[in-house]
């Protein structure tokens, strides 16, 4: 019973715990077993704990409708480091720190009037501590065992073929929205299909844990692209095609599961309906993945293909542009690899291209380019440095306020678009 | 007579398409006419799918000899049950069928969007063959455009050629003011004649000055409208996922202006 801190004890034990305790794996169940039998007294406020085997922690995970949540070893809520900041959004902290570890109550409890308070900061102060603990190497292990078991259920949506999902929250803070389901292979949220599930607040399990688990975990992350097997037509969204088990991703550190990358296409009477009709198809653009890696570098950091420039843009600015061209061709072929942080003058120069060669060679363009690096191994900042001090001739410089005031009104509203929908 | 399709009424309650309408699981189907199911050219063809043809449009119109009911009654519920899906499949891209069914899509019949960002919208029957025993129904969201399993087992195992593939986008073929906003509230209930909301969607056009579309009931662009989840580390996009979300923008956005175009 020495590793059970009282509450003088408390922080002090907190300070001296070693930080890799989170690294321990799920093991203060035993531990907590042994507490429990001495903390007999617990019942009398945690009136609904079953039996006095079960750590505070077990019982509250074995709740209905708390299966996605999963144990934190204690080891991780005594180290006061990983609670920074939750004293102050956790009303009752101290009554909920003992309830939660299931420490001997002080006779000072006692004065609380409803036992059903300190158990909802109980329930908060664990959530809060569950959101923090599933970001670390024996949280996110923890969470990788009941994806693989399907405790968190699968996508339902249809082409995603079953594909496991992880809870997710819409916010970090509590109180504003329950528990989501993220899926890999759509990125996309959905509500949980049960109805018990909406006790259950998102913060819980916060923003960042999904995501942070599909890049720690990057075997079940679905790759960013598609190719259908040769045996089924491409467009036919209803037969099965076989597995392939030869999938890799040119990219090592993107996602290394081959994707289910059907997507659905209307038809009435079997003919697919034209989205140049009213009721047509819009929506298909969201499930969709180029057949390979490289297409994805065919678009700028704005979201828009190389090739396809504004074309009124462009056409304004021809005359400026094309002495810019001439003036300082180094420029340009830097800025070909600059895939993802174009600069000002990097767009005019995507414009340029476009109108020069068709979609096909614009393309090769771009594959052949020797210095092209994979997708996101790509450090993105160093050909803007470059290019800078390019431009400190006048007429250069006359020349980017000319094109670049105009590019920068594109600019500001090509991205709040963007953000708006 | 809209009410019919609810099986309440006691009225009804010995007639089988009443008791089936009430059973338990089968909440998506709609009340096929019986006028609708007398008339032997509707169902031309349907012999060849089912066995006990004759036995089955009896049961089902409620014109079986009790004689011999008892002894094919368990067999021959499972011909109707195919035949009056069959016949469903027809019936719902009727107009009178639409009608029905429209009924039910406002009431949220067929659940609604299990996608966060499509704000409940309701969904819609689907099949994804017209064959029967091949594939089961789904549900297709109007504002997403995607399909879904629906949440209930007991629905999962409903045969999708009961729906067919066309009943959706049939409906918002000749509905097309029923076409879900990509974005904003879910108002489906209160959308009931075309008249207000064509005015409706004139006046909202003007909202989006970047759309640019004159023209009142355009829906070039109405993929700009919707929602996205942007996953995010601690704040920051995750890179492959962005740029896949990137380019599934400039695909939208070269969509949207070949829309327009072909608009003129």
């Amino acid at each position: 019973m020495s590793r059970r801190p009282t509450e003088e004890t408390f922080y002090q034990d907190a300070q001296d715990g070693d930080f890799e305790d989170a690294e321990e794996g799920v093991s203060g169940v035993g531990e907590g077993d042994e507490v429990m039998q001495e903390a007999q007294g617990e019942d009398e406020y945690s009136s609904s704990t079953p039996t006095s085997t079960l750590t505070w922690i077990s019982w509250f995970c074995s709740l209905p409708g708390h299966e996605y949540f999963c144990e934190v070893t204690e080891d991780f809520i005594e180290d006061d480091f990983n609670l920074t900041g939750l004293n102050a959004m956790v009303p009752f902290w101290r009554e909920a720190m003992e309830m939660v570890l299931d420490v001997e109550p002080d006779e000072e409890t006692s004065k609380i009037p409803d036992v059903s308070i300190v158990e909802a900061s109980a329930e908060l102060l664990y959530g809060l501590v569950h959101q923090r603990f599933i970001l670390t190497r024996a949280g996110l292990q923890a969470m990788v065992d009941k994806y693989e078991n399907g405790t968190f259920g699968s996508c339902p949506r249809v082409f995603c073929n079953g594909t496991n999902v992880v809870p997710c929250g819409k916010s970090d803070l509590p109180g504003y929205d329950t528990v989501k389901l993220y899926c890999p292979n759509c990125n996309d949220i959905y509500t949980p299909p049960s109805s018990r599930f909406q006790g259950v607040d998102g913060a819980f399990f916060g923003t960042t844990f999904p995501h942070l688990f599909f890049q720690s975990y990057r075997e079940l992350a679905p790759a960013p692209f598609y190719k259908p097997t040769p045996q089924a037509s491409p467009h036919s969204s209803e037969e099965e095609l076989p597995e392939s088990s030869t999938f890799t991703n040119p990219n090592p550190h993107g996602g290394q599961k081959k994707p289910e990358g059907k997507i659905y296409y209307p038809k009435i009477y079997g003919f697919k309906v034209s989205d140049l009709a009213k009721n047509g198809p819009r929506m298909q653009w969201m499930r969709l993945r180029p057949l390979a890696a490289e297409e994805l570098d065919a678009v700028d950091w704005r979201g828009r293909f190389y090739e396809d420039e504004e074309p009124y843009d462009d056409e304004q600015h021809d005359a400026p542009d094309r002495p810019m061209e001439d003036f300082d061709p180094d420029d340009h072929g830097e800025g070909d690899d600059d895939e993802e942080e174009e600069e000002e003058e990097e767009e005019e120069d995507g414009g340029k291209r476009g109108h020069a060669h068709g979609r096909v060679r614009g393309h090769d363009v771009l594959h052949q380019s020797p210095t092209m690096s994979p997708p996101s191994s790509v450090p993105p900042r160093t050909p803007r440095d470059a290019l800078s001090p390019v431009h400190t001739s006048p007429t250069a410089q006359k020349l980017q306020t000319n094109t670049g005031s105009r590019v920068k009104v594109m600019r500001q509203w090509v991205p709040s678009r963007a953000a708006a929908y | 007579m809209e009410d019919i399709s609810t099986g309440s009424d006691s009225d009804y309650s010995n007639s089988w398409i009443s008791w089936f309408l009430s059973s338990k699981g089968n909440e998506y189907f709609c009340e096929v006419e019986e006028e609708y199911i007398l008339d032997r050219f509707n169902l031309t063809g349907l012999n060849t799918e089912v066995s006990n043809y004759a036995q089955a449009l009896d049961l089902i119109t409620d014109n079986l000899d009790d004689g011999i009911q008892d002894e094919l009654r368990g067999s021959l519920d499972v011909q109707a049950r195919l035949l009056y899906g069959l016949i469903h499949a027809r019936w719902i891209v009727t107009a009178r069928g639409l009608a029905k069914m429209l009924e039910k899509y406002k009431r949220a019949d067929f659940g609604r969007c299990p996608r966060v960002l499509c704000s409940s919208q309701p969904l819609l029957p689907v099949g994804l063959t017209d064959v029967p025993y091949e594939k089961s129904v789904k549900l297709y969201c109007g504002r997403c455009e995607d399909i879904y399993s629906p949440k209930s087992s007991r629905h999962g195992s409903i045969d999708g050629a009961y729906f067919g593939t066309s009943f959706p986008h049939l409906l918002f073929l000749v509905y097309p003011n029923l076409i879900p906003p990509k974005s904003g509230p879910v108002d489906v209930g209160s959308r009931g004649n075309g008249e207000t909301d064509g005015r409706r969607r004139r006046r909202e056009e003007p909202d989006v000055p970047t759309e640019g579309i004159g023209e009142g009931t355009s829906t070039a662009a109405v993929a700009l409208k919707a929602d996205r989840y942007r996953p995010r580390i601690f704040g920051f996009q995750v890179h492959e996922i962005a740029k896949l979300q990137r380019w599934q923008e400039a695909v939208r956005d070269r969509q949207i202006s070949k829309l327009e175009e072909s608009y003129v």
